[in-house]
């Protein structure tokens, strides 16, 4: 569908509100706008409830009869659990700053994804089930009731809420959607009113320790292909190590850096950096998923997955966890995991063995953000980069959501970009840092039944891509984040074509000169570096004889 | 519907104290049992809505991070926008609460010549920060109709709320500031179609509220010129508890009165409470520190996991056959 639309015609949008009121309007499912439904197989597979097949465009999504009552039973249980959703619930102003801040209401004009709404979709049952003014003014206090309707629009409205939290980064009182959101698709999920492409990988990630449901031996030997790929490309074997006891770290990253292009290029740069610092290091089968799907069905299921990390590193025996680029993982790792799974108290406070430096800001979670580690060994001089292998690249930077406005990471990746690219040039300031704008398939949407939803919520950020593009002749969008690498990759293909995304370790990995490497030529795509040429047999075959 | 309804209560209260206030009989009504019934209700419900808040628990540590978190010693991080500790949060919430910082960051997103541009847009700050402060500058200068004697700090208030020295009585600016200011919140309201969409009767029902008794205010003070003694020998007999009627203030005080009571009865259930629930924000109110200190859910449960045990039992071949080491062989 998608693909018929072309930009400029997608590109033109209208944010003008209908005449009738919000309330009124019934929602309409469209398609392209939303993901399939949770199957039958994946929910009963983690004990989600409400297992059964459906389909979103019938009529009768299958519902238990109490479903209303067991809707606001859990909406109760969670203004219970929950100070932000009580907060958030009771003290909106609807003063409209958030309104033009979403990526899916600046890409569809729907006024339905401007945040106070979308919030107002449940705030409107709140009101009308929990609040004295709500229950006798009705209508007139914002109250309504809980139909069918609005349950359809809470499903189609909350999955289009990637979890970004932009909005609330320009809120007067910090109301956070993706909090409001969390909360609307635990209770959609007690209905079993879940979406295959984060119900698959979540079932997938509990019984076999990654959301692509990689088995242990396809880890492995996935990784040894890349590993073949990286002594063509350098002349140098890595020897990574799995499952090994007495490890002195862990490293996790998202599977989608192993499997899916372009993160495998960043996957190889980790192996290429840890090798050349010789790092007493191991991958898990087991627990090897950095990212956590979980997070975007309950909080429960994230616990469950995130369990694994810590189990492991125990298991294992190592002292401390090093993690890769991802952005949802690092939120999770940040402001949820020791809270579920700690203390970590099995764990040394992260040292790197390179520098001696202490990482006392995972003082407590015991794990390090690779930028972090990276950041450290250049400003320690520890790393002979040439950054003019890089020459051929215009980089600008993309900050994850989740990184930016729920831990903070801005000027490590920066730091690192600088010592190992020599054209760096920022996006628009408002399109940046805590501003950053989402790929638009952030928190699980990012299948391909959805593509007009997420080619639409990446149109902010597709246009301050261009704007670099065409001002700065950009050509690479790196970033820390796994679903970025393949989001983007697609979000510039469309509205910003001949912008590539890559991790930014691939990129220190290209500027990276290791000890034994052979003449290097080619970056880890394999395409040749900036002043090098194709060696043909014949220039092989010369220099073999030279060194005869 | 969502104007016209709370239009017309607000002028049905201010027409209902026009009348009662006229009816001596009925002044002790509107001038002693209605405003301590409203402050009776303005108190105990502030106080549940703020103690419902504090005593829901904060399962997990969810700042909103809008700057660099505390890292690498030589990277300079930034504590007024991602507190590290509990101090720069103080400074967070002040920052908030006291300049609306995050209003302050407001932009506007619009497309133009066919590309999405983003800039600076501060009205609704600049409107809100005029508005709450006129507010409350109104709410300190009528402070001195409440405690006798007037303390210093007051007239200092009253000096430079006046300080354009125009008129007899002498005019306040804060009262006409706030009465313009709130003809911009409603202005931006009806006027911005998306505001207009998103707009409850609870958004403009306050509005016209506060618009009314600043409007009966700046009335009673500078055209009907109200007996200004007496209304504070009668505040002073609600103060102290021996309330009396004043003969001879004036139906329009009363309209003001049952406005402001009417304002205090309805703050507590409603988006008002804003004023209270600023404070209990946690993505504004926490250190985003919870990599250096573990947070503790007080409801954290043990939940149903998948161990290694089961991992390695159900690919224990795979394993094997992949060279992986094996707990059990």
């Amino acid at each position: 569908m998608s693909k018929t639309i072309k930009p400029e015609e997608m590109s033109k949008i209208n944010y003008l509100p209908p005449e009738k009121e919000w309330m009124d309007n019934k929602v309409d499912i469209q398609k392209g706008m939303f993901c399939h439904g949770a199957k039958e197989a994946s929910l009963a597979a983690v004990d989600f409830p409400n297992p059964r097949q459906w389909s979103v465009t019938d009529e009768d999504w299958k519902l238990p009869s109490n479903w209303q009552e067991i809707v606001i039973k859990g909406m109760a249980e969670r203004l219970e659990k929950y100070r932000s959703f009580k907060v958030f619930m009771d003290v909106c102003v609807r003063c409209g700053a958030c309104a033009d801040k979403c990526h899916f209401y600046l890409g569809t004009g729907d006024p339905k994804n401007m945040p106070v709404l979308r919030a107002e979709l449940l705030r409107s049952i709140y009101r009308k089930e929990f609040t004295k003014v709500g229950k006798i003014l009705g209508k007139l206090a914002g109250g309504r009731e809980l139909t069918m309707d609005v349950l359809k629009e809470w499903w189609y409205y909350f999955f289009q809420c990637s979890e970004c939290r932009r909005c609330s980064v320009f809120c007067p009182y910090g109301i956070d959607t993706a909090e409001v959101t969390i909360i609307a698709r635990e209770l959609l999920n007690l209905l079993g009113l879940n979406i295959e492409w984060l119900a698959g990988p979540v079932s997938n990630c509990f019984r076999k320790g990654n959301h692509l449901g990689l088995e242990p031996h396809t880890i492995t030997g996935t990784i040894e292909s890349l590993v073949d790929d990286i002594e063509e490309m350098t002349g140098v074997r890595v020897n990574p190590s799995f499952n090994r006891k007495g490890a002195e770290i862990l490293f996790i990253t998202p599977s989608g850096d192993i499997f899916a292009d372009p993160g495998i290029y960043t996957c190889m740069g980790y192996m290429i950096l840890f090798h050349e610092l010789g790092l007493d290091y191991t991958w898990s089968t087991y627990a090897s998923e950095g990212g956590n799907f979980g997070f975007f069905t309950s909080n429960e299921m994230a616990k469950r997955l995130n369990t694994k990390i810590y189990a492991e590193a125990k298991r294992l025996g190592v002292k401390w966890i090093l993690g890769g680029e991802c952005g949802h993982m690092w939120r999770v790792l940040n402001q949820y995991m020791d809270t579920w799974n700690g203390p970590a108290d099995f764990l040394q406070v992260p040292k790197s063995p390179i520098t001696g430096t202490v990482f006392e800001n995972a003082a407590s979670t015991k794990m390090v953000h690779i930028s972090e580690f990276t950041a450290d060994l250049i400003k320690h001089n520890k790393l002979k980069l040439d950054p003019s292998r890089n020459d051929d690249l215009i980089v600008s930077y993309h900050d994850s959501c989740n990184t930016a406005r729920g831990m903070g990471l801005f000027e490590e990746p920066r730091y690192v970009l600088n010592n190992v690219v020599n054209h760096f040039h920022e996006m628009p300031e408002h399109t940046i840092r805590e501003k950053t704008f989402c790929c638009g398939s952030g928190s699980g949407l990012n299948a391909s039944e959805n593509m007009d939803l997420r080619l639409r919520g990446g149109f902010p950020r597709g246009q301050a891509v261009k704007f670099v593009r065409d001002h700065n002749n950009v050509n690479m969008l790196s970033c820390v984040c796994a679903i970025d690498r393949a989001a983007l990759s697609t979000v510039c293909d469309y509205w910003a074509p001949g912008v590539a995304v890559c991790g930014v370790t691939e990129l220190v990995a290209n500027a990276l000169v290791m000890k034994d490497e052979k003449k290097r030529n080619k970056n880890l795509r394999g395409e040749l570096l900036p002043g090098c040429v194709e060696e043909d047999e014949e220039d092989e075959d010369n220099d073999e004889e030279k060194e005869e | 519907m969502k104007v016209f309804v709370p239009l017309v209560a607000v002028a049905a209260i201010f027409l209902l104290a026009l009348i009662l206030g006229g009816i001596p009989h009925l002044q002790f009504l509107i001038g002693v049992v209605i405003p301590y019934a409203a402050i009776i209700i303005f108190i105990a419900g502030f106080v549940a809505r703020i103690m419902d808040w504090f005593k829901s628990p904060v399962p997990f540590c969810i700042p909103t991070t809008c700057g660099q978190q505390k890292t690498l010693p030589w990277i300079k991080n930034n504590e007024l926008e991602n507190p590290s500790k509990g101090s720069s949060v103080i400074m967070r919430m002040a920052l908030e609460v006291l300049l609306f910082r995050s209003l302050f960051r407001n932009t506007f997103s619009e497309i133009r010549d066919g590309r999405l541009v983003h800039s600076s847009r501060k009205w609704l700050w600049l409107g809100a920060i005029v508005f709450h402060a006129t507010f409350f500058t109104v709410l300190l200068r009528h402070m001195r109709l409440f405690v006798e004697p007037v303390p210093r700090c007051l007239h200092v208030v009253e000096l430079l709320d006046s300080f354009m020295q125009i008129g007899t009585p002498i005019l306040y600016m804060s009262g006409v500031i706030l009465l313009l200011a709130t003809v911009y919140l409603f202005a931006r309201r009806i006027h911005i179609p998306q505001v207009k969409y998103i707009s409850l009767p609870a958004d403009y029902f306050p509005l016209f509220l506060i618009f009314a008794i600043a409007l009966s205010g700046i009335f009673m003070r500078y055209f009907t010129k109200v007996d200004i003694v007496g209304v504070k020998q009668f505040i002073m007999g609600l103060v102290t508890l021996s309330p009396r009627i004043q003969p001879g203030i004036g139906t329009i005080f009363y309209a003001h009165l049952l406005l402001v009571c009417t304002l205090l009865a309805y703050f507590p259930f409603s988006k008002l409470m804003h004023a209270g629930g600023v404070f209990f924000s946690p993505t504004r109110n926490m250190a985003n520190n919870s990599r250096i200190v573990r947070h503790i859910n007080p409801w954290n449960y043990k939940v149903k996991v998948h161990t290694y045990e089961e991992y390695e039992d159900e690919f224990r071949e795979k394993m094997r056959k992949a060279g992986l080491p094996l707990d059990k062989e």
